[in-house]
């Protein structure tokens, strides 16, 4: 298991990968290496060019900045996972992160290779869906944002065009007092999640929920908002009965299949998972309260 | 077309200069080109955590790197993990006392993941260890004796502090 042969480039900036991307046939971008790699190895991919970004000037940051983290696209998820931002302002990231892989893999793998890769399944890319993320890519002609909700078109196929490359994702920050939790369920740590889910909650001060985030991971080609979840909790107080019976509506969801689970089985666990999501939003929900 | 290029870089403490061809991976660079044979290959796609290698002192798998990757980098290998030819590190002395291993394939990977791990959490729960290899696989000691001998080599690291 080698790589096929290629020609590699290592371009020191952005607009120097746009060009070698507008330039080259067949090229494939290399960030983190983490899923690339094994594909390069397996003969998945048999690319005439690699464009390697790892020595790519400013796409690796965490800052805040209008509401929104905004995280260069070449940051490793090692830096996601320890940095005292993300785990102040976006807590769901943090706790998503845990499951992403090994630290081994999270000190190379990076947040714009995650989301490029589109695994149904990642970690990150179920945050970015939940938190209603905005990816900017770049061109020949100059940036454009792509809202999170649009990004995915097919299985693993992110809105990019060839000669674009993802160089920021901005993650709208949730309210300080917010509740937030993340579940799932792999064979074994560290696995890919066979289904997970991701939930944020708000409350107002009489303990009804005001705004609501529930996220499927893993069931589709792409994460699944599960709106019916959300609007079922919007304005009523999350007891375990409300929660129960609003996540029984993650079982219609389109399910995938494969040699992990069958469709019927993603459709069970979307339900559990949900729920379980929502349990850990609501009580981080009530920790704030007590305080 | 076989594209090369010269890779100049450090390997446990020791300057090395070579050509590779850009498609090479850090793992066969280091083991073929350098002889540096204690690095192991299980799966080559990251899933068995042998040829972990510790770049910039941080742990990455050598099969998911390409050797052009490794230009200006510092790697250390399980080669380098022991102070001399004579000595073990503390955490090899702990992996020999307590049985941590057997056919000694996963051991490379297994030794320079716990490296980082205990230089980074030097009091841990045998839970944080068991989570700490869960992306290394060994298929004979049942991983016991490995998560005891990661916690006996953070008590002999700590003891040596």
């Amino acid at each position: 298991m080698k790589p096929p042969p290629f020609s590699y480039h290592d371009p020191r900036t952005v607009g120097d990968a746009v060009a070698l991307l507008g330039r080259l046939d067949n090229a494939k971008l290399l960030a983190g290496g983490q899923s690339m790699m094994p594909m390069l190895n397996m003969r998945f991919v048999q690319p005439d060019h690699i464009i390697d970004l790892n020595r790519v000037d400013g796409l690796a940051y965490i800052r805040e900045a209008n509401g929104a983290i905004e995280i260069g696209a070449m940051t490793r998820q090692r830096d996601i996972e320890f940095s005292d931002l993300i785990r102040k302002r976006c807590p769901l990231m943090h706790e998503a992160i845990q499951h992403v892989g090994h630290r081994q893999t999270r000190n190379r793998g990076t947040i714009g290779g995650s989301l490029c890769h589109l695994d149904p399944s990642a970690e990150l890319v179920t945050v970015a869906a939940a938190m209603d993320a905005t990816v900017t890519v770049q061109g020949p002609n100059g940036a454009r944002q792509i809202e999170f909700a649009a990004f995915p078109v097919a299985f693993m196929t992110p809105a990019i065009e060839l000669n674009e490359l993802v160089t920021a994702v901005r993650f709208p920050v949730w309210p300080d007092a917010h509740g937030y939790g993340f579940s799932e369920f792999s064979r074994r740590h560290g696995d890919f999640a066979i289904v997970s889910a991701a939930a944020l909650l708000t409350e107002d001060s009489a303990g009804k929920i005001t705004r609501a985030s529930v996220t499927l991971g893993g069931i589709a080609v792409a994460p699944v908002r599960a709106t019916e979840v959300e609007q079922a909790l919007i304005g009523h107080a999350p007891d375990d009965k409300l929660l129960r019976e609003a996540c029984e509506s993650c079982r219609k969801y389109d399910a995938i299949e494969d040699i992990h689970a069958p469709a019927n089985y993603r459709q069970h666990l979307a339900t559990v998972m949900s729920r379980r999501a929502l349990e850990q939003a609501r009580a981080r929900l009530n920790s704030h309260a007590k305080r | 077309m076989t594209e090369t290029r010269k890779v100049a870089l450090t390997v446990n403490g020791k300057r090395y200069e070579a050509e590779a061809e850009v498609r090479l991976t850090l793992a066969d660079f280091l083991r073929h080109t350098l002889g540096l044979t204690g690095t192991h290959l299980g799966c080559e796609h990251g899933v068995c955590g042998a040829c972990t290698v510790l770049l910039d002192g941080q742990t990455a798998r050598s099969c998911l790197m390409l050797a052009v990757q490794a230009e200006g980098h510092a790697i250390t290998t399980v080669e380098g993990l022991a102070p001399s030819a004579t000595e073990l590190s503390p955490l090899q002395e702990a992996f020999r006392d307590n049985h941590g291993l057997q056919c000694g394939f996963c051991t490379p990977g297994m030794l320079t993941t716990l490296t980082e791990f205990l230089r980074d959490n030097p009091n841990p729960t045998e839970q944080e260890v068991r989570i700490a290899i869960s992306g290394n696989l060994c298929r004979c000691t049942g991983y016991q004796n490995i998560v005891l001998a990661a916690l006996d080599a953070a008590k002999r690291l700590q003891a040596a502090r």
